[in-house]
């Protein structure tokens, strides 16, 4: 039986060693600071807010929403 | 499905630790202080809006009443951004606690009442009974606006928990009425869900009318006052 990943190209070209990892966690921070200002506050910052408000209160009543699932085989 | 309904109106604890006192507080961190004098986007927009709005409500207090600009303005920040963040999903809302709303209509309530009757005792006496009202009415009528006085802070607190907590349960109401009606029949679960819609617009608009209505309320017992 194989298994076969199906992965976008561009990952398969990055070389997978420690240092190759750093280089893309670097190359993302860098890419998110260039596109999402925090001194300029626009609206994509305060939606991540309430984004991750929306979640923590997700996570917060899961016990209680668990129950509402319709099948819990799926 | 009657549990469910008001699961989401009981105070969020976590481990046994209260977390409301957190969610609480959330708001707060949505209205950034700024020494500068030309700020961001953001802070530009919220000093506007609360010019705007401060100029509209405190204009009919004399310079006593206006020094309590401060306490209105927070009230009604704090009132208007919690009843907003309750629109989102999941997220609990302080304002359908009858214990919050009464906590804060009571002491501002009778901050005004107290400062009427200190500063202007005949002015605040002579508020329980109207001009022009014949005498033998007269001990009715006082009556009843002692007890008209006495009821505006329960008024206070609960037209603003009715209202929240009603308009949270519509809207769970009808979104699980239009999820059920799905496998059943499409165009009536459309038309549930166009309902939806409309009623998610009523309640922005109620979360902040309300917040503008019980502060205005309360400036108004102010004016009385003062």
């Amino acid at each position: 039986m194989d298994v076969k990943l199906e992965l976008p190209i561009w990952i398969l070209m990055q070389d997978f060693i420690p240092k190759g990892i750093a280089v893309v966690f670097q190359k993302g921070y860098y890419q998110y600071y260039k596109y999402l200002s925090m001194k300029k506050g626009n609206v994509a910052g305060l939606s991540m807010v309430l984004a991750a408000y929306v979640l923590f209160n997700r996570c917060r009543s899961y016990k209680e929403l668990k129950q509402e699932q319709p099948s819990e085989y799926h | 499905m009657n549990e469910n309904l008001f699961a989401s109106f009981i105070t969020p604890m976590i481990l046994g630790l209260p977390l409301v006192t957190l969610i609480v507080l959330f708001p707060s961190l949505l209205f950034p202080t700024s020494n500068r004098l030309v700020n961001n986007r953001f802070v530009t927009l919220q000093q506007w809006m609360l010019q705007l709005v401060s100029k509209q409500m405190m204009s009919i207090h004399n310079p006593k009443g206006q020094t309590w600009t401060l306490m209105l303005m927070s009230l009604i920040l704090f009132i208007g951004s919690t009843n907003l963040l309750g629109l989102l999903p999941h997220s609990f809302t302080p304002t359908t606690q009858l214990s919050m709303n009464l906590g804060m209509a009571i002491p501002l309530w009778a901050g005004a009442v107290i400062t009427g009757f200190r500063n202007k005792t005949k002015t605040s006496l002579a508020h329980f009974l109207p001009q022009g009202t014949p005498t033998p009415l007269i001990p009715m009528l006082v009556i009843i606006e002692t007890i008209s006085l006495f009821i505006q802070p329960m008024a206070l607190a609960v037209r603003l928990t009715a209202n929240i907590t009603a308009g949270h349960l519509l809207i769970h109401l009808i979104g699980g009425a239009t999820l059920a009606l799905m496998s059943i029949s499409a165009t009536t679960a459309l038309i549930t869900f166009i309902i939806l819609i409309l009623l998610t617009i009523l309640e922005f608009a109620v979360a902040m009318i309300q917040a503008y209505v019980f502060t205005l309320l309360v400036s108004l017992y102010l004016h009385d006052n003062t």
